[in-house]
């Protein structure tokens, strides 16, 4: 088990400093990445957009409730912030990435293989990696972090909405202690962790399609494997990310 | 359009040789000591029951897999040690047409032909478009160059696989099954271009099929697998006057013979009373 375990990530780890490579020449056609962008990116805005609301919603109604038994419910600007941009913002977006984005990468390179259509480009000379997956990789890695952005904006709004608007805190308080508590740094470390979920949810998702089975079984596990592995791996490298922040 | 006429002087230079070829997936042997040779400017067939590896041959010529012991050589390269910028070249001088055609869905017909020349040439855009829609003209299709493929019936998809497999000019043609599925007037489209594009443009074709009949009209010479060896080659009309009798049930279409109509399997009669091996446990009621 800890072998096969070993064995995978050395796999991955082979694929993406392949896949590393090919990034460059992919970069060349900038209209195929763009493309790519549009796909994994402006295709999951709505999710992202619902999801935002409802966790910044979330957020203000328990944020108030917690806040005022301590009687600092003008805080409450701050808490839903540094949450949104640290954790909330970062980790939800991945998982809703993994679902949306990362299952529709996996099934549909998994589908160009069952249907031979990467064997055509190796017979005519094409490497697949460079002209289907570095595109598709790029574009996820570019589109998280601008969906997490969105989210936390979103998540925002969604916070003032309840806690402004409906249990009556202080705008100008809400606004200006957000401005004044949450720092660069705070902001930073929701980036770091958006381009560090991008790449790892990214590189599983097209990982998992270039080697799939061909086989409609194989494409729906490795799609199922995609999500498994994205959430997972999300969580456990907010964890690790979480630690290595706070321990500076 | 006979297939056995007189052999030209430049038909013997060879481009396919594989000599003691042994190939197995999974422990299970599918080659042993096979022997295969491909002339210049032929159309060679590879025929045999269905299970006996022609595709898997296929695969090995062109370097998708590595054959266990033997050589398998290309245009004079044995192919299974080359690296990869090498294969890709000796690619180059290859044009495969696919089953299904194996089309990139997310192009148009004219995008598809278009691929393999936007992916290694730089051709002013009209250059490329006078040359796209002239092998799209060679096989009918001029006018279906803006549709999808998912708009494409199965001998149309078939047809622009095929013009995108010539658009590199290659030297050599390999074609995986291309009379399945189709109806008799696509099929006899494919058959008829097959001959047309060997002779016209000068290449060497490779068919793989199991239809006696289409591979009789266009082929110079026939292969026939079985047993993981070629057991008999020559013209289709020498073929069918073989006494092997392997040969004379596949070419005559026998459903029993040397190719056994049944899979291996134990005792009819053991099976259904439910004796003995493991496999007879198959569709028991649940206690």
């Amino acid at each position: 088990m800890i072998a096969e375990t070993l064995q995978r990530i050395g796999t991955v780890a082979v694929f993406l400093v392949r896949l590393l490579v090919q990034c460059g020449p992919a970069l060349r056609k900038p209209r195929a990445v763009v493309h790519q962008i549009y796909n994994a990116g402006a295709r999951s805005l709505i999710i992202i957009m619902l999801s935002g609301l409802f966790v910044g919603m979330v957020l203000g109604l328990q944020g108030f409730d917690l806040l005022q038994r301590f009687g600092s419910e003008d805080a409450l600007g701050v808490a839903a912030a540094l949450g949104l941009l640290k954790e909330l913002g970062p980790v939800v977006t991945a998982l809703l990435f993994a679902g949306r984005a990362g299952t529709a990468l996996t099934s549909e390179i998994g589908l160009m293989r069952a249907t031979d259509q990467l064997t055509a480009m190796e017979m005519m000379a094409v490497d697949p990696l460079r002209h289907v997956v570095a595109p598709r990789f790029i574009g996820g890695v570019v589109a998280m972090p601008l969906l997490v952005a969105i989210f936390n904006v979103i998540g925002l709004f969604g916070a003032q909405l309840i806690g402004v608007q409906l249990m009556g805190v202080d705008p100008g308080a809400f606004w200006s202690q957000m401005q004044a508590a949450v720092e660069l740094d705070d902001v930073n470390e929701g980036i770091v962790k958006s381009v560090c979920f991008g790449l790892a949810c990214s590189l599983i998702a097209v990982h998992e399609g270039y080697t799939a089975k061909p086989t409609a079984e194989g494409v729906g596990l490795a799609t199922t494997r995609t999500v498994v592995i994205s959430s997972v791996l999300t969580l456990l490298l907010d964890y690790i990310l979480t630690a290595a922040f706070l321990g500076r | 359009m006979g297939g056995n006429g007189g052999t030209p002087k430049r038909m013997t230079e060879t481009i396919i040789k594989i000599s003691g070829l042994s190939y197995g997936v999974g422990g299970r042997g599918i080659f042993s000591g096979l022997d295969f040779e491909a002339l210049r400017g032929q159309v060679t067939a590879i025929m045999g029951p269905s299970g006996t590896g022609k595709t898997t041959l296929l695969r090995l010529i062109t370097g998708q897999v590595s054959p266990a012991a033997g050589r398998v050589e290309v245009f004079g390269q044995q192919v299974d040690t080359l690296e990869k910028p090498e294969l890709y070249a000796l690619r180059r001088r290859m044009g495969m047409l696919f089953q299904n055609g194996a089309l990139l869905t997310d192009l148009s017909v004219f995008e598809n032909v278009a691929f393999p020349v936007r992916a290694h040439a730089r051709l002013p855009e009209s250059v490329l478009r006078q040359l796209v829609l002239t092998k799209l003209h060679a096989v009918g299709l001029r006018g279906a160059a803006e549709l999808m493929p998912a708009e494409l019936s199965g001998g149309m998809a078939r047809r622009v696989a095929l013009a995108r497999a010539i658009v590199m000019d290659p030297e050599l043609l390999i074609y995986d099954e291309p009379f399945v599925g189709l109806d008799p007037i696509s099929m006899g489209v494919i058959v008829r271009l097959i001959r047309e594009l060997n002779d016209a443009l000068g290449i060497t074709s490779i068919v793989v099929s199991h239809d006696v009949d289409e591979l009789a009209q266009i082929a110079h010479r026939s292969c026939l697998l079985s047993g993981g060896k070629v057991v008999a080659q020559g013209s289709p009309a020498e073929l069918r006057e073989s006494r092997l009798e392997v040969v004379r049930q596949f070419m005559s279409g026998e459903s029993d013979g040397p190719v056994a109509f049944h899979y291996p399997a134990p005792d009819y009669f053991d099976q259904l009373m439910d004796r003995g091996g493991s496999s007879s446990s198959a569709g028991r009621a649940p206690r």
